[in-house]
């Protein structure tokens, strides 16, 4: 046994990791699609590009880690995914679009920023700039020691305040004008749940990469939805199918050196699929 | 002491004026009135008449211009198509939603609310269906889910925007009830209501509403015909 261990190690982390992973975006899902704001998810993962851009030239600029210092990489990723939010948010506000439009107007913008700023990277004379490219589709093997330390950490901490305000949370998605009735602080629980969705997009950025993490959080939600008729089975089926998408994903992705991101996405969609299709036979 | 009573539960506009974008028309204009407390208070006019407007105003949910006084504890029931029925939730815990305050943002629901909460339910006839997802659930048999979370966070004052649209008589019925029960518990029951003549039985008070208060009284002199057309024109 200890010997397998010591074999496996390396896997070992990695699947813990990114079935953490899969749990928190499992959970930050649901309530993303019980508020019908799926597509924000989308905006904001596709506005951490810039940031990842910004955070590279910074470290460049300081010469940190011949640019890819990721702590930094991700924090700037967090700031313009806010940003990319924000963006969405005041365009609904003060316009008459609706919230579709400046998802899609905001989200083509800020990864278009992203790609010119890559793009100016890639042109550097030095920096070790390998890699860039696991942010957009994901890639497992590239994922270092302290990848998979911001991993598990923002993974369970964010499991952790999703099981404390959960209360909080389905009231918030239910019958807003009724949490601000009876006292919520709705402003500061909106921004909560702002936050870990962006904290999960980020540390999951490498492993199922930007252009996909939004299924990762979105599609087990949605199957957990056909089978559950209360919140707090639909949050449990959801991070189990979660957990489940990244570990196959991961395994077979290392297995056959394909593309991690797709892989999680690809198993996740089946598990819906088979969903579905036992529901239909089910009612026939 | 009686005093205190009687203000706890006053509900009073004082030329209240409301509009959604700031170079719109008002919705609402100059409305001063007093409720009476722990009486039943139909807000009734035409659609567009800014019913639900009022009400949106006293629950600070819009801007509004002017002052409104108001009790600290308000049980507000929104209008049917407010709510997502979809939502994957039991009528107990939509209950259970009126105890929150009590219970605490970050704390666990304990055996004792959920108690007190089936409670309720079984008040407006429906503990069977207390585990039943909401969808699942009759239109009055919905109503009556949200009148338990209601009832449950003992406000002093109960706003209700359209209790009776879309739900069976039996349900109007048990409604109407526990207002009168709520009214002998000093409570003050505010109603938006567009049927004329179940307003002519069940209120104590009505207010007569397009744009700005056509007539205010008791039904009787409140929805006499001349005041019915000037609303309603």
């Amino acid at each position: 046994m200890a010997d397998f261990f010591a074999q496996h190690y390396n896997m070992i982390v990695i699947l813990l990791s990114t079935t953490m992973l899969g749990i928190s975006a499992g959970l930050m899902g649901c309530f993303l699609v019980l508020r019908k704001e799926a597509l924000i998810a989308d905006a904001v993962s596709h506005a951490t590009l810039p940031g990842i851009g910004i955070g590279f030239l910074i470290a460049y600029t300081l010469e940190y880690d011949d640019g890819r210092f990721i702590p930094l990489l991700l924090s700037c990723a967090a700031l313009t995914a806010f940003l990319g939010a924000k963006s969405v948010q005041y365009i609904t506000n003060h316009t008459k679009l609706h919230p579709d439009t400046a998802i899609a107007s905001t989200m083509s913008f800020f990864y278009g920023v992203g790609l010119i700023l890559l793009n100016i990277i890639q042109n550097l004379e030095t920096g070790n700039k390998a890699g860039l490219n696991s942010f957009l589709l994901g890639q497992v093997s590239g994922l270092t020691r302290i990848d998979l330390i911001m991993l598990f950490t923002v993974s369970v901490l964010s499991i952790l305040l999703i099981y404390i305000n959960y209360k909080t949370f389905r009231l918030l998605c239910f019958d807003k004008t009724y949490a601000q009735l009876i006292g919520m602080k709705t402003k500061i629980t909106e921004r909560l749940m702002l936050l870990l969705m962006i904290l999960i997009v980020c540390v999951g950025l490498k492993t199922v990469g930007l252009i996909l993490i939004v299924a990762l959080l979105i599609t087990p939600a949605v199957t957990a939805r056909l089978w559950c008729n209360t919140t707090e089975a639909m949050l449990v089926t959801a991070a189990c199918l979660g957990a489940l998408s990244c570990a196959i994903g991961v395994y077979l992705s290392s297995l056959y050196t394909l593309p991690t991101g797709a892989v999680i996405v690809m198993t996740s969609f089946s598990l819906f699929c088979l969903s579905l299709i036992i529901r239909k036979l089910k009612h026939v | 002491m009686s005093n205190k009573t009687n203000t706890a539960n006053t509900l009073q506009y004082k030329g209240v004026s409301c509009r959604y974008k700031p170079h719109e028309t008002d919705v609402l204009e100059n409305i001063s009135t007093e409720i009476p407390s722990a009486q039943i208070t139909g807000i009734i006019g035409p659609n567009g008449a800014g019913k639900s407007t009022l009400i949106k105003a006293t629950l600070d949910l819009i801007p509004y211009q002017g002052k409104i006084t108001k009790p600290d504890n308000i049980a507000y029931i929104p209008q049917r198509k407010d709510i997502d029925w979809d939502f994957p939730i039991s009528a107990l815990d939509v209950c259970l939603m009126g105890l929150y305050p009590q219970i605490g943002w970050l704390k666990r629901i304990k055996k004792e609310h959920k108690a007190k909460a089936l409670e309720m339910l079984e008040h407006v006839k429906l503990a069977d269906k207390a585990h039943s997802p909401i969808g699942t659930l009759s239109g009055g048999q919905q109503q009556r889910v949200f009148m338990a979370r209601a009832l449950i966070q003992d406000a002093d004052l109960f706003l209700l925007d359209e209790p009776m649209v879309g739900i069976d008589a039996k349900t109007q019925e048990l409604l109407f009830e526990i207002f009168q029960q709520l009214k002998k518990q000093n409570k003050t029951i505010v109603i938006v209501h567009h049927n004329l003549i179940t307003a002519q039985n069940h209120f104590d008070h009505v207010i007569l509403l397009n744009k700005s208060i056509i007539a205010t009284g008791p039904p009787e002199q409140a929805l006499m015909s001349e005041n019915l057309n000037q609303a309603y024109q």
